[in-house]
């Protein structure tokens, strides 16, 4: 099956004294630096550390308050973004298929029609999610790593120099977790850059070759061993239960449970 | 064999009665142009929105009677202009503040009928504006069934152009936004074509009802299939089946065209509630889509 080995311009995020926020309150200071092109960025932090901020930042549906987000590689409207909670209507009268399909927008906008080599490529797609016979499916009567799997599938068919994952797996079992990991891999080896915010550390320690620790401004990082060290994530714990935002809370899912 | 036609009682009103045809033709129409505008409206959950932009054109048709009485093109062109400004006014101000899209175009729309009211009054209450509220379907002449036409036309051409788009930005309309340019144009398209089919409809089935026809075959529809597709041609069978039902009973029952097409149209959705296939007695003896796999 004809499959992007490679992605043709890899994708650069350069960030030059970012700050980013709502209605003039910021919610992260002062980032610089660069995600290199076909990184595997894991993005951690406490809630409220401005990881989903940063990412909408990224995708330019959030103005700087300061500084600017530097794209290179990438249109923004290439960009594939998954957002934490999906914004379709999963009411919608729409079947696994076509639903993956909106993934080729870019490439047929409105009028284009489906030739063989792209249904081969959204069969694909939805083979390579696990959801073969599902295809003809309502979306509405999919299960919630179901769901999930079929937004991968239509990210897939995006074929994005850059994708930014929000909290991907959510509200999923360990077996998707696995299999859309298993993608995720995929695209790193195909040399997409892939920017994630994730909450379990363990994940983020297997998977995850960088890391940038955030708590509204960068804490760490680099190489993802160093980044999530006992130091570093004692330190955004003191910063967490010093602000008094919620003294609770813990850094992330798998500190808690491991604690 | 036109006599042994006109014997059977479900075609003799149509072939002896011009008014009757005239009233078939205009409902055929508004089933082609109005009733897929209706799904999409329900599709992006704006089934009262449509309403509410119904009575929006008020004003304009108003203003366009107190100018020129009843004229077809001087209400047309009026009930057009406020039905746009309200669209584009509510859409404007609920993308660029807080105010949400439904209060957005509940303040206008107050704002609009509550004008329409008082340029009415302006001119003394008169009998021929029950045909703005009520519309007449029987009264259909030829300058209206031709606009009814271009309108169901334009609107089908649109809509069979722009099916992807405006199916993705009722279905996902942030992803579409994101990957698209094309979003503000599904947006408002879809308002222009909303305004265009209710002011066709209002000169049928008047302000009050012209969503009648969009909403009801919609929404019964949906009980039956989950596809957009099949979705689009069962409203359309379902409002011009309603549309031919609701005028045999009025010509035979006597009773006021406009509110007997609605309320079968209303009678389909309510079968459809009972026998869907999608409506909740069905759905109770189907099995879970979940454990079939």
């Amino acid at each position: 099956m004809p499959r992007p080995a490679a992605v043709r311009a890899p994708a650069v995020v350069r960030f030059d004294n970012l700050t980013l926020g709502y209605n003039r309150h910021p919610a992260v200071h002062h980032l610089r630096g660069e995600v290199a092109a076909g990184s595997l960025l894991a993005v951690v932090g406490p809630n409220g550390a401005g990881k989903s901020t940063l990412l909408k930042g990224i995708a330019g549906e959030l103005r700087p308050l300061q500084g600017r987000i530097e794209l290179h590689g990438v249109h923004r409207r290439q960009i594939a973004y998954l957002t934490q909670q999906a914004t379709l209507d999963i009411s919608f009268p729409i079947i696994v298929h076509d639903f993956v399909a909106m993934g080729l927008w870019r490439e047929m906008g409105a009028f284009a029609g489906l030739n063989r080599a792209r249904r081969q490529r959204i069969a694909q797609a939805i083979d390579d999610v696990g959801l073969s016979g599902l295809e003809t499916r309502p979306i509405g009567s999919l299960s919630g790593g179901q769901l999930q799997r079929a937004l991968f599938a239509r990210v897939m068919l995006q074929d994005a120099p850059l994708v930014l994952l929000d909290e991907p797996y959510g509200a999923i079992d360990a077996a998707s977790v696995r299999d859309l990991a298993a993608l995720v891999r995929q695209w790193h080896t195909q040399g997409r850059t892939v920017i994630a915010v994730l909450h379990d550390l363990e994940h983020v320690r297997q998977e995850y070759p960088e890391t940038l620790l955030l708590a509204r401004e960068v804490i760490a990082r680099g190489d993802t061993a160093g980044v999530l060290s006992d130091t570093n994530l004692e330190h955004v714990r003191a910063i967490v239960e010093g602000r008094g935002d919620d003294p609770h809370a813990a850094v992330c899912r798998s500190d808690r449970e491991g604690a | 064999m036109s006599e042994m036609l006109s014997s059977l009682p479900l075609l003799s009103p149509f072939i002896e009665f011009g008014f009757m045809r005239r009233a078939l033709a205009g409902c055929l129409a508004l089933s082609l142009g109005a009733t897929p505008v209706g799904v999409f409206l329900m599709l992006r959950r704006m089934s009262l929105a449509g309403d509410a932009m119904s009575h929006a054109i008020l004003p304009g048709a108003a203003v366009g009677y107190l100018i020129a009485g009843l004229s077809l093109p001087a209400m047309t062109f009026g009930g057009l202009v406020a039905g746009l400004a309200v669209a584009v006014l509510a859409g404007g101000v609920a993308r660029n503040t807080v105010i949400k899209e439904d209060a957005s175009l509940a303040t206008f729309y107050l704002l609009s009928l509550s004008a329409g009211v008082l340029i009415i009054s302006l001119r003394g209450s008169s009998v021929d504006l029950l045909h703005v509220l009520f519309g007449s379907v029987l009264a259909l002449d030829d300058a209206a069934l031709l606009l009814l036409a271009g309108f169901a036309s334009l609107s089908v051409v649109a809509l069979a152009l722009g099916l992807r788009l405006f199916a993705l930005e009722a279905c996902d309309p942030l992803f579409l936004a994101r990957i698209s340019r094309l979003a503000p144009v599904a947006h408002y398209g879809f308002m222009v074509l909303l305004v265009l089919n209710l002011v066709a409809g209002f000169h049928a089935l008047g302000t009050l009802m012209a969503v009648g026809i969009m909403i009801l075959p919609a929404a019964a529809a949906r009980l039956w299939v989950c596809n957009l597709g099949p979705l689009l041609l069962i409203a359309v069978v379902i409002a011009f089946g309603g549309s031919l039902i609701g005028l045999l009973l009025s010509y035979y029952a006597n009773l006021p065209a406009g509110p007997a097409i609605v309320l079968t149209l209303g009678g389909a959705y309510l079968l459809s509630l009972a026998i869907g296939p999608l409506g909740p007695l069905a759905s109770r003896w189907r099995s879970n889509w979940h454990f079939e796999r």
